[in-house]
Formats: C-alpha cells, sequence, structure tokens
C-alpha cells in the first residue's frame, strides 16, 4: 500500500489509464483542429470528437448532436443559466434553485439577481434534498428556469430529479440539473428524467481537467441559449473557440468506462463506504452522518465527529486525502454552507470529514484510513474541552460562549 | 494549510496537555472562544506559595494552530507570576509559531484564555 491514500474523489479523479492512452495520439500525430475541414488532419480531429460526442451522449441517452462541448462544470452552470436567462426573458423574470447548490450555479444565480432576475432558493430537508413540493410551491407564472443539482458535492445526497424533471416539463419550464457528482456514478437518462440542460465534467470521472459538457435539448421542446463566448461558432454557436480534442477525446473514453463499468463499481464502492460508516461508528460515539442514509452517491461519505475540529482532523490524517466542512479549511473561513443547509449547526458543521472513495481505492487502504481515523478522533477527543465537558454532564448549550 | 514545523511538533507533542482541578483554590480556569466558531481554548494554572505559576495544563477544540498556540502558552506561562503571565500578547504566539495571517485569531485566543485563566485565579484569591 503507497501513502499518501487519496480519498478525496468528489474533488477531482486521477485520470484512468485506459482514457490517457486514448488521448496520446491526439496530442501529436493527430493534432488537427477539428474545425479544418479541408485535411486529412482536421478531419482525423473531428473524427475523434464525433466519437466522444457519441460516447458522452450514450451515457445519459442524449443524442450527440445535443452535447456542446465546455472547459468545464463551472462554464456549463453559467453557460445553462445565464444563457436561458438571456433568451427567455420575455418569458418572465424568475428562476429557481437550492440553497445548497454549487457556487458555480449560486455565484451565477446572483449575477442574474444584479441583472433584475428574480432568484427563489429552496430550502433542503435535512437530509440534503429537496423536494418536488418545494419546487411546485415555489413554481410561479413568470418561472422560466428550474435548475437543481443531480446529487450534492459535499454530502452526496442525491435529489429526486425525474420527478421534479416531470413537474416542471409540464409547465413548459426549461429544467437544468448540474449533474457533476451524479453522471458517470448513479444511471442518468435525459429522456426518462425530463432534463432540458444537464451540466458535466470530465475531471470526476477519470478524465482529464479542463473540459466538460453541456447537454442541451434539441427536440420537445428545443432549447435555446444565448453563448458566453462569441467568435468561430462552434458548437452550434453555443460555445465559440478551438475544441479542446485531446480532452474532448478523454471526456468521451471516460464516459464510455464509467457506463460500462458503473454496476460493478457501485457494487465495491458502496461496500467500502459502509465499511467506513459501520466500523467508525463501532468504534466511536457521537458520529453523525451528514446526508440521505439511502438515497446518496455510492462513493460518498460525509461524517460529522463531535467535538473535534475538521482541520486538525486532517492535519492529524497527513497520509489519508480527505476533505473536510471546517470554516479553517475553507477560503472564506466560514463553514461549510452546505452542512449549514441542512441544519447541521455550524459545531458540527466544524467537524466534519467527508471521504470520496473512487475508482482506485482498495480494502486495504479503507482498513488502514478506518484505522487511523479511530486512532486520531480519540486523540484530538483527549484534547479536547468540549468531550472533557459533555463527558462531566455539561450540557454544551447551556454554556454563556464569549464571542470572538 | 502548510503548517510550520513548530506548529506541527506542538501538534503532535503537546506540551501540558490536560486538566486541574477547577475547585482548587490555587488553580485558576480561564475558557475561551465558542464551540460554533470552531475553537474553545481551556487555559488552567496553579500558582505555590511564592505567586509563581508551577503548572499550567490546556484542552483545545480547534484546528493544529489554535492546539499549538495553547500549548505553546502553557510553556510560556509557567515559572512566571499571574502578573507577569498577562505580558504575554498575542504578537509573541504569532512570532514564535510563525502563524499565517489567516491564524492570528488563534493566538488572540489564547491570550484571551491567559487572561481568563489569571482572572479566574485572581478572583478565588480574594474571595470574589
Amino acid at each position: 500500500m503507497k501513502l499518501p491514500i487519496y480519498m478525496d474523489n468528489h474533488a477531482t479523479t486521477p485520470v484512468d489509464p485506459r482514457v490517457l492512452e486514448e488521448m496520446n495520439p491526439y496530442f501529436s500525430e493527430n493534432f488537427g483542429n477539428a474545425a479544418s475541414r479541408n485535411h486529412s488532419f482536421g478531419w482525423r480531429a473531428e473524427e475523434g470528437v464525433d466519437e466522444a460526442r457519441a460516447r458522452v451522449a450514450a451515457l445519459i441517452n442524449a443524442d450527440p448532436k445535443e452535447i456542446i462541448f465546455t472547459s468545464g462544470a463551472t462554464e456549463s452552470d453559467n453557460l445553462a443559466l445565464k444563457g436561458v436567462a438571456a433568451l427567455y426573458k420575455e418569458k418572465g423574470n424568475h428562476i429557481i434553485t437550492s440553497k445548497i447548490e454549487h457556487k458555480a450555479i449560486l455565484d451565477s444565480a446572483k449575477t442574474l439577481e444584479r441583472q433584475g432576475f428574480e432568484v427563489t432558493y429552496l430550502e433542503p430537508d435535512e437530509y440534503g434534498r429537496t423536494s418536488l413540493e418545494s419546487v411546485e410551491e415555489a413554481l410561479r407564472d413568470d418561472t422560466i428556469l428550474v435548475s437543481i443539482m443531480l446529487a450534492n458535492n459535499e454530502i452526496g445526497t442525491i435529489n429526486p430529479i425525474a420527478e421534479i424533471g416531470r413537474c416542471v416539463k409540464e409547465r413548459g419550464i426549461v429544467f437544468h440539473t448540474d449533474a457533476v457528482q451524479g453522471v458517470g456514478k448513479i444511471p442518468v437518462d435525459v429522456q426518462a428524467m425530463n432534463i432540458d440542460l444537464l451540466s458535466l465534467s470530465a475531471h470526476k470521472v477519470y478524465g482529464p481537467k479542463g473540459v466538460g459538457a453541456l447537454y442541451v435539448r434539441r427536440k420537445k421542446p428545443r432549447i435555446r441559449l444565448a453563448p458566453l463566448i462569441d467568435g468561430g461558432g462552434h458548437e452550434r454557436g453555443m460555445r465559440s473557440g478551438t475544441l479542446n480534442v485531446t480532452g474532448i477525446i478523454g471526456l468521451g473514453k471516460a464516459c464510455q468506462i464509467c457506463g460500462e463499468e458503473m454496476d460493478e463499481e457501485n457494487g465495491r464502492l458502496i461496500g467500502l463506504r459502509d465499511k467506513i460508516h459501520n466500523e467508525i461508528t463501532e468504534r466511536l460515539d457521537e458520529v453523525h452522518l451528514n446526508g440521505h442514509p439511502t438515497e446518496r452517491l455510492p462513493h460518498s461519505l460525509n461524517l460529522s465527529f463531535s467535538y473535534v475540529e475538521g482541520e486538525s482532523m486532517l492535519m492529524g490524517l497527513n497520509d489519508i486525502a480527505v476533505s473536510s466542512g471546517s470554516a479553517c479549511t475553507s477560503a472564506t473561513l466560514e463553514p461549510s454552507y452546505v452542512l449549514k443547509g441542512i441544519g447541521r449547526g455550524d459545531e458540527l458543521a466544524h467537524s466534519s470529514l467527508r471521504f470520496g472513495l473512487g475508482r482506485f481505492n482498495t480494502e486495504e487502504e479503507v482498513d488502514y484510513t478506518i484505522g487511523r481515523v479511530v486512532e486520531v478522533v480519540a486523540r484530538l477527543r483527549e484534547m479536547s474541552p468540549l468531550y472533557e465537558m459533555a463527558k462531566e454532564g455539561i450540557d454544551l448549550s447551556t454554556i454563556k460562549w464569549a464571542e470572538h | 494549510m502548510v503548517y510550520s514545523d513548530k506548529v506541527v511538533d506542538h501538534f503532535n507533542n503537546p506540551r501540558n496537555l490536560g486538566s486541574m482541578d477547577k475547585s482548587d483554590p490555587a488553580v485558576g480556569t480561564g475558557l475561551a472562544g465558542a464551540p460554533e466558531c470552531g475553537d474553545v481554548m481551556k487555559l488552567q494554572i496553579k500558582v505555590n506559595d511564592q505567586g509563581v505559576i508551577e503548572e499550567a495544563k490546556f484542552k483545545t477544540f480547534g484546528c493544529g494552530s489554535a492546539i499549538a498556540s495553547s500549548s505553546l502558552a502553557t510553556e510560556m506561562m509557567k515559572g512566571r507570576t499571574p502578573d507577569e503571565a498577562l505580558a504575554i500578547k498575542n504578537t509573541i504566539i504569532v512570532e514564535e509559531l510563525s502563524l499565517p495571517p489567516v491564524k492570528i485569531h488563534c493566538s488572540v485566543l489564547a491570550e484571551d484564555a491567559i487572561r481568563a485563566a489569571v482572572k479566574d485565579y485572581k478572583a478565588k484569591k480574594n474571595g470574589v
């Protein structure tokens, strides 16, 4: 077993060797510009891109023509929200999303608010799910777009996208889902789920960084988008710029592998994930699951360890790469807005660890991780005045803490 | 976050970790911070008959820098009188541990905890 262990696969994944192998010829031999229509270099690049487009489409049951390649899911999210808002504003100016979406959605929504759009941010339930009912209640005659993520990046909770999609479609409103964490991990079908726009990213599914896609429905109904980037009219005019051929080839291959191996991989990852959860809760008290007990991504486990702070856990777990919702680990020095959004309270948000299992994690790594987490948490609890007070039977909520 | 060697050392080998009897009249206990802010420090001092801090203990809930700041604070308090301990300013801790700007609040918290412990000791001594 090699240290350090990588267990932060929500953040990014390593490139699968099979993906890299597929990409390699496109750096050198097949280096052509996919838009060069007049020679074989261009044709070969275009053929590769076409195949990749078909592979991405197949994973989500779309038509290849409905795949728009982008620089990643942040761009896809921006294009979906801002692109729809620009072209549907005569129809209305109300947009619905949730409080625990990725920042690419929330910050795009804020930009639209400054432009005069009205945005409703739905409250998820305690497990992080956005219910069909809450969407239905928020719908208005002037609603033009609903954007709800497929699965949450911090807690892995999966939303009832098919139900929401059906309801939104009946009203003739555009439905977008940020599916970055879900595509390639759980089955996604844009037809069955009535999705009009879907964002995905290569580097979350063992592809390269810097490439992603936006699925844009062409039929029933045809979705129109104003481009963010103008230029040579690539990607049906929705995203100009010379195609990132190598990245696109990698994304295509990554999607193909995910489609073929999803069932087997999920079974394995759920087994490993539940092993971590069960053994840690057997050996430590006051461990809380953040996220839905069952409607959760197969590789996703987010736990809060009462009385210990996240960054100190990460420091103790210096040979294991996981992440935390603690304020000290964020650039903003605020605890995770997702954990706060599901009503976790700041204290448990500070005490959280996110385990993101992946294709290349082994059972040996999982066993080692369990042992290290138990050891580090136990040590930090011995150092924690809160643990000591709790053991003495003091109710921490009754103490008047000094603000600072 | 990349930590200085001194922070890592205090985190891995905390000095004076533990607790003393709060009800002992020679012991002053100071608590600083709040759980929702992500850090709580408990510092305790034990003052001998000569009026010198002969023992200091800490327990800290917080990041590595918070743990290191309180660990260092206990080291610095020992051998001083309570009034001398009040001279330990957060800037000394920042300098000693090479804390980056985002971690300065950890040193401020340690200073607060020192003050609270001394105040508690004096209150007990004066029978307040």
